[in-house]
């Protein structure tokens, strides 16, 4: 029945349904993403939405509606695109909208600010454990010690010498571009060493 | 500057920085929103952070057309949620090619392993920051009760963040409102 439907009408379905029913941001949804596109409509296969999530991987920005906006443009170029992108951001728009002006017009009752500094801790701890995350990641990547060196520097430049998160970024952007380069060459020479030594 | 540009410039800031999607970019975005425009102060950012994580759907998207909306109406709302989406999405379309070529390469591979340690330290210092909020308001002894449950109930009992967060709308507005 549902390959009757129109491409626009699944597209939207699709990402109506990835939108309302992921949970955790868009990294955490690409499940669903895969069920709806490669399961569900057959619009690509496993091996090609593998190698798009890798290629929206490696450019910056939010990986939900990258995919979102690619699935759309790849079956109704760019009309597809800006239906599939619509539909999966705006449900959680407009409840997060209609949601935080409630809490705005109750924002002197007692009751409201009680809730809003109870739900403050809980905030850390997911922001802490974002964090962490984050740290798990370097540390894999870069090994202990460089790992812990790069935290190290990226503390000192945002928050001693202050300088804008957009300027640090992209001096780490920088390095990561020759990292692997360089780290394969200190290999190399280290093995020259050992067989000389 | 008109609101609507500022809205335009703050996102796409914020957004084409952060690698590895949506959660990656909350520390970003609280510089241009809190540190830098001041669209929202610390409590009502945390505030916006906790009804994000209970609502399902795109973190980024949520945030722009929250901010977008309240600070700059209709406008902003589509102005924020421009600068969040069409640059990445644009980009993958048009460089879908390019990239494909470049996917494994270790230049690619490094810049998404390199910004990794910046984001962990961006995100530790807004933890600090919110946790510095809390104790403020509501004192050490409440604030870290709170924490501790909620780890507890996250982390070693993987009990779903909503659940958790609504359960703390429920204390903070039966229990607090006599502290605050």
């Amino acid at each position: 029945m549902e390959k009757k439907q129109n491409a626009y009408v699944q597209l939207a379905m699709a990402m109506l349904r990835t939108g309302i029913l992921g949970y955790g941001g868009g990294p955490s949804v690409m499940p669903l993403f895969r069920y709806e596109a490669v399961t569900r409509y057959k619009w690509t296969d496993d091996e090609e939405f593998g190698e798009i999530l890798a290629i929206a991987n490696a450019l910056p920005g939010p990986i939900a509606t990258k995919m979102a906006a690619y699935l759309g443009y790849k079956l109704k170029k760019t009309s597809g695109a800006v239906v599939a992108v619509l539909f999966h951001i705006f449900p959680s728009s407009i409840a997060m909208i209609a949601l935080l002006s409630l809490v705005t017009v109750l924002s002197h009752s007692k009751v409201v600010i009680g809730m809003i500094a109870g739900v403050m801790p809980v905030v850390a701890v997911m922001l802490g454990e974002m964090a962490y995350n984050f740290g798990e990641k370097t540390v894999k990547g870069l090994g202990t010690v460089f790992g812990i060196a790069m935290f190290a520097v990226s503390f000192l430049l945002l928050e001693t010498v202050h300088i804008h998160p957009a300027i640090v970024i992209m001096i780490f952007l920088a390095y990561g571009s020759v990292h692997f380069r360089l780290a394969g060459k200190r290999e190399n020479r280290e093995k020259e060493r050992d067989v000389a030594g | 500057m008109r609101v609507w540009i500022q809205l335009m410039v703050g996102f796409f800031i914020a957004n084409v920085l952060g690698y590895g999607g949506g959660p990656s970019s909350i520390p970003l975005m609280y510089n241009e929103i809190v540190s830098h425009y001041h669209w929202l102060n610390d409590s009502e950012f945390s505030n916006m952070l906790a009804l994000g994580n209970a609502l399902p759907g795109p973190i980024a998207t949520k945030i722009a057309a929250f901010v977008g909306y309240g600070a700059g109406g209709w406008v902003g709302l589509f102005a924020a949620l421009a600068g969040t989406i069409l640059p990445s999405a644009v980009a993958l379309i048009l460089l879908l090619k390019v990239l494909h070529k470049y996917r494994q390469s270790p230049v690619v591979k490094g810049m998404s392993l390199l910004v990794q340690p910046v984001i962990a330290i961006m995100m530790a210092v807004l933890t600090w920051q919110m946790a510095k909020n809390s104790i403020a308001q509501i004192g050490i002894w409440q604030a870290l009760g709170i924490a501790a449950v909620a780890f507890w109930a996250m982390q070693i009992r993987k009990i779903h963040p909503a659940l958790v967060i609504v359960a703390a709308f429920a204390y903070g507005g039966i229990v607090l409102s006599h502290v605050v």
